[in-house]
């Protein structure tokens, strides 16, 4: 077991602050796609799901073209702000939240859909206002889904790997996660620390996934039948 | 009194809907795909006529032209075909959902002891049949004390005994609470037995029977 576990704690910490934006992007993004239809839609789908499809690398060249200290994303945050986002911490949450997003944005989106309409329209007529409907109707009925999907998303955020060096570098103590870690440890001819990182992190991904289908499943008995 | 003048052209064919309608029961029979949910939907505010006016007591719900009104402040009680319950709610929070935490709750009292649901209220809807459901739900379409009440198909899941409760339930409900009914269905019996008026509808034109025994014909 290595000595430092840093790497454990910041992929926790670069994930959950990536899957919560993530979260309310993807919440205000799906809601928005299910109800309207525009032109351009399919191209603005397919710009949302683009991280899937393309190398990590490309995000990774794309986020340093546009968090670069010359970037024009870059620059601004830094006159502005005096934040910089290459080779910190920060850089692995913008990378973790591009590659994830997808994955949110479909289980979301799939949520709302599966809604039945005629729940939120017998709400309607009882008087119910809109937010309240989302709020008491529609949430909660869409939540295994959401939720599948902040799972998968945060699961994500945990293994990301090539956007993240790329953008974020590899500084021990400061921007090493557990990929990273155990990328950097087998190079270092370190077998031990690498299987250490790749036991935890299979063992943290096994666990999850088997309790998010059996809360999954639970949940469909109760909401599945009127 | 309920005022409808409209139409609404749908995939195959116009739907034109021209009635006036008192504090009666109307039934509007007809075969699938005529016509008499979308009219329904359109009272509701649900869809949208293409032209015309629906208005009831004076209030204008949908004109040409104009906003229509909100759903939400149309005071329609509207039970959908096969319910429409909410999954995650009770029985009593799907009655209650629409009334205000200080609400007067007595008239919802007496809903649910003349549909004798009291047993059911701690029920979800996966855990009640289609009977109880169908009460449950007339109970949530009356609870926030509506103008009027909107049937579509409520009686069709439900076997001969229990139909005839809830014919029961419906004629005593609609004796003490005297608002405009239309229930939609497609067994003439229903309609015979519960409705003062019962109009045809077909590929979305109306024609109303000049007596409920002509329907039989």
């Amino acid at each position: 077991m290595p000595d430092d576990l840093s790497p454990f704690v910041l992929s926790l910490k670069v994930a959950s602050i990536s899957t919560f934006f993530v979260f309310i992007f993807s919440l205000l993004l799906a809601r928005f796609m299910a109800r309207k239809n525009f032109v351009g839609r399919s191209f603005v789908e397919a710009f949302i799901l683009l991280p899937l499809v393309l190398p990590p690398t490309v995000i990774g060249f794309g986020l340093i073209y546009l968090f670069g200290i010359n970037g024009p994303l870059g620059s601004l945050l830094e006159e502005w702000f005096g934040i910089r986002i290459v080779f910190t911490w920060v850089g692995a949450v913008i990378a973790s939240f591009v590659v994830s997003l997808p994955l949110m944005y479909q289980s979301t989106l799939a949520a709302f859909e599966k809604v039945d309409p005629r729940w939120e329209n017998v709400a309607r007529t009882m008087g119910i206002s809109e937010w309240r409907i989302f709020r008491t109707i529609t949430f909660p009925l869409a939540w295994p889904g959401i939720f599948a999907g902040l799972i998968l998303s945060f699961a994500r955020g945990i293994g990301e790997f090539g956007a993240t060096l790329m953008i974020a570098g590899y500084i021990p103590g400061q921007t090493e996660t557990v990929p990273l870690a155990i990328y950097f440890a087998y190079e270092a001819g370190q077998m031990e620390k690498a299987a250490f990182w790749v036991v935890t992190i299979s063992a943290l991904g096994l666990a999850v996934m088997s309790w998010l289908n059996y809360w999954r499943k639970k949940n469909e008995v109760r909401l599945g039948r009127e | 009194m309920l005022k409808v003048n409209i139409r609404k052209q749908l995939e195959q064919f116009e739907l034109n809907a021209d009635f006036e309608l008192d504090q009666e029961i109307l039934a509007l029979i007809g075969s699938s795909g005529s016509g008499k949910t979308t009219l329904l939907n359109c009272i509701a505010g649900i869809v949208q006529p293409d032209h015309g006016e629906i208005s009831l007591n004076g209030q204008a719900f949908y004109q040409k032209g104009q906003k229509p009104l909100k759903i939400q402040k149309r005071k329609v009680g509207y039970l959908f075909q096969d319910y429409a319950l909410f999954p995650h709610f009770t029985a009593e929070k799907n009655i209650l959902f629409s009334l205000g935490r200080n609400a007067d709750l007595s008239h919802v009292n007496e809903l649910t002891r003349l549909l004798g649901i009291q047993k059911l209220l701690g029920k979800y809807p996966h855990q009640i049949s289609g009977g109880e459901k169908q009460r449950v739900a007339l109970a949530r379409a009356l609870a926030a004390k509506p103008d009027i009440l909107l049937l579509d198909e409520p009686f069709s899941a439900l076997d001969d005994a229990t139909r005839s409760r809830c014919h029961d339930e419906l004629l005593r409900i609609h004796e003490l609470w005297k608002i405009p009914v239309i229930l939609v269905t497609h067994r003439i019996a229903d309609a015979e037995e519960l409705a003062h008026r019962i109009v045809r509808i077909e590929k979305g034109v109306m024609s109303e029977q000049e007596s409920k025994q002509a329907s039989l014909l």
